[in-house]
């Protein structure tokens, strides 16, 4: 007897469910793969609520991130191992899209660095969360904040990312970010958003690998004639040398800020000219008015002549 | 610093240099030492006055318009007692006071809230 193809499929999917006996969830399905483990969805029979279940072949991932508390990190509720002897932890369900689908509403002509990735989602079919053709360049550079923030803070509790890409990025939606798979050791990272120094098997690293991922996910986000601060700024976040990169991810999110404050930044240090013109720009208020003062003066000089 | 004694500084300052123009009227040079301390103790109280609005008030356009007319009003003051120069003494007095408005506006700490 000879088994379709979508037969064979089927049973190979079965196959791989995790068996979730004994433990307080039911499984509803797959609903995505990263590079270290599966993620299902489930119910919390317990909570009656539902969940995301991460299967992994090791327990370290369920560590790191349940050490990390931050708005920007997927909570974890619970961790353990399943009758098969591998090691799941349940998470916060995140309804949303990947940071790439977020933006492929948009097409950007010319975009630098744009890989082409497979969607991701984390809970049933969303919606796209905003109106075609509306992420704006301040969204943007939000979104990137606040994924620099949860990647800072994990570097406070000696934790790195390690594969920080679009993929690894949910945007929610009510616009709240979480960044996901956090990395362990021995993760490659993905070619376009990794360092150079960590395709070195076995290279010690630090955070200035999340500092060029980070770059890199920026010049992701930036649109087709984005401003060259921008640009300098993830060209500096990406320099191949580490000690050429921003040295920390406050940083990076220091000049970023000081971009969008219309302050000169640090990857590209003003001409005088310049920093006259931001000046004039910035007190162009106080400048009229002193203008003022002087022709005022010189319409009287002249006044009295006549 | 905080925006009263900012107005008062910046105040000081700038009627002490509107003073200092009048040099360059020949009629009223026998009078600039008493033209300096005048003007200045006008850009004072133009200055307290715009910083006390400032804490109060913090739109950038209506602290212009508050000090520019207290500027006139102090330069019209002044310009009545001498009965004369009416216009080299308020014209200016009401530009140096909209600078005085901007900067109590802009520079300063502002008062602090209790909650």
């Amino acid at each position: 007897m000879e088994l379709s193809d979508s037969v064979v499929r089927h049973l190979r999917a079965v196959v791989d469910l995790p068996d979730l006996s004994g433990t307080r969830y039911e499984l509803e399905g797959e609903i995505g793969r990263g590079g270290l483990g599966v993620v299902y969805a489930a119910v919390d029979r317990q909570l009656g609520r539902r969940v995301a279940i991460k299967v992994l072949d090791g327990e370290e991932e369920a560590r790191v991130i349940a050490g990390l508390e931050h708005p920007a990190i997927v909570p974890v509720y619970d961790a353990g191992v399943l009758p098969d002897g591998r090691a799941y932890y349940a998470m916060k369900l995140v309804s949303g899209e990947g940071l790439d689908r977020y933006l492929r509403a948009q097409p950007q002509a010319g975009r630098q660095g744009a890989p082409a990735a497979a969607a991701r989602s984390t809970g049933a079919a969303a919606p796209s969360i905003h109106p075609a053709g509306e992420v704006s360049l301040s969204e943007r550079l939000r979104l990137l904040q606040r994924v620099g923030e949860a990647v800072a803070f994990a570097h406070t509790r000696g934790v790195l990312h390690r594969d920080l890409k679009p993929q690894n990025v949910m945007v929610g939606s009510f616009g709240e970010v979480y960044v996901m798979d956090w990395g362990v050791e021995g993760v490659a990272g993905t070619p376009q958003f990794r360092a150079p120094e960590q395709a070195a098997a076995g290279a010690a690293l630090d955070q200035r690998a999340d500092v060029y991922a980070l770059g890199a996910l920026l010049q992701f986000l930036l649109p087709a004639g984005a401003p060259h601060p921008l640009r300098a700024i993830a060209a500096k976040a990406m320099a191949a040398d580490p000690g050429g990169r921003y040295t920390d991810v406050p940083a990076l999110l220091l000049d970023l800020q000081r971009f969008q404050d219309g302050l000169a930044v640090a990857a590209c240090p003003d001409t005088w000219w310049q920093q006259t013109r931001r000046f004039a720009v910035r007190n162009q208020v106080l400048l009229l008015l002193l203008a003022a003062f002087v022709v005022v003066k010189f319409f009287l000089f002249f006044l009295r002549w006549l | 610093m905080n925006k009263i004694v900012t107005g008062i500084v910046f105040g000081a300052l700038l009627g002490f240099l509107d003073g200092a123009t009048a040099w360059f009227t020949p009629d009223v040079r026998s009078m600039m030492q008493s033209i300096l301390v005048g003007s200045s103790i006008k850009g004072l109280l133009v200055g307290l006055l715009s910083g006390w609005f400032a804490r109060k008030v913090n739109s950038m356009k209506w602290g212009i318009v508050f000090a520019s007319t207290l500027g006139l009003l102090f330069a019209f003051g002044v310009a009545l007692m001498q009965k004369d120069h009416y216009l080299e003494i308020m014209l200016p007095g009401f530009v140096t006071g909209a600078i005085i408005g901007f900067l109590t506006q802009r520079a300063g700490a502002p008062s602090k809230q209790t909650v």
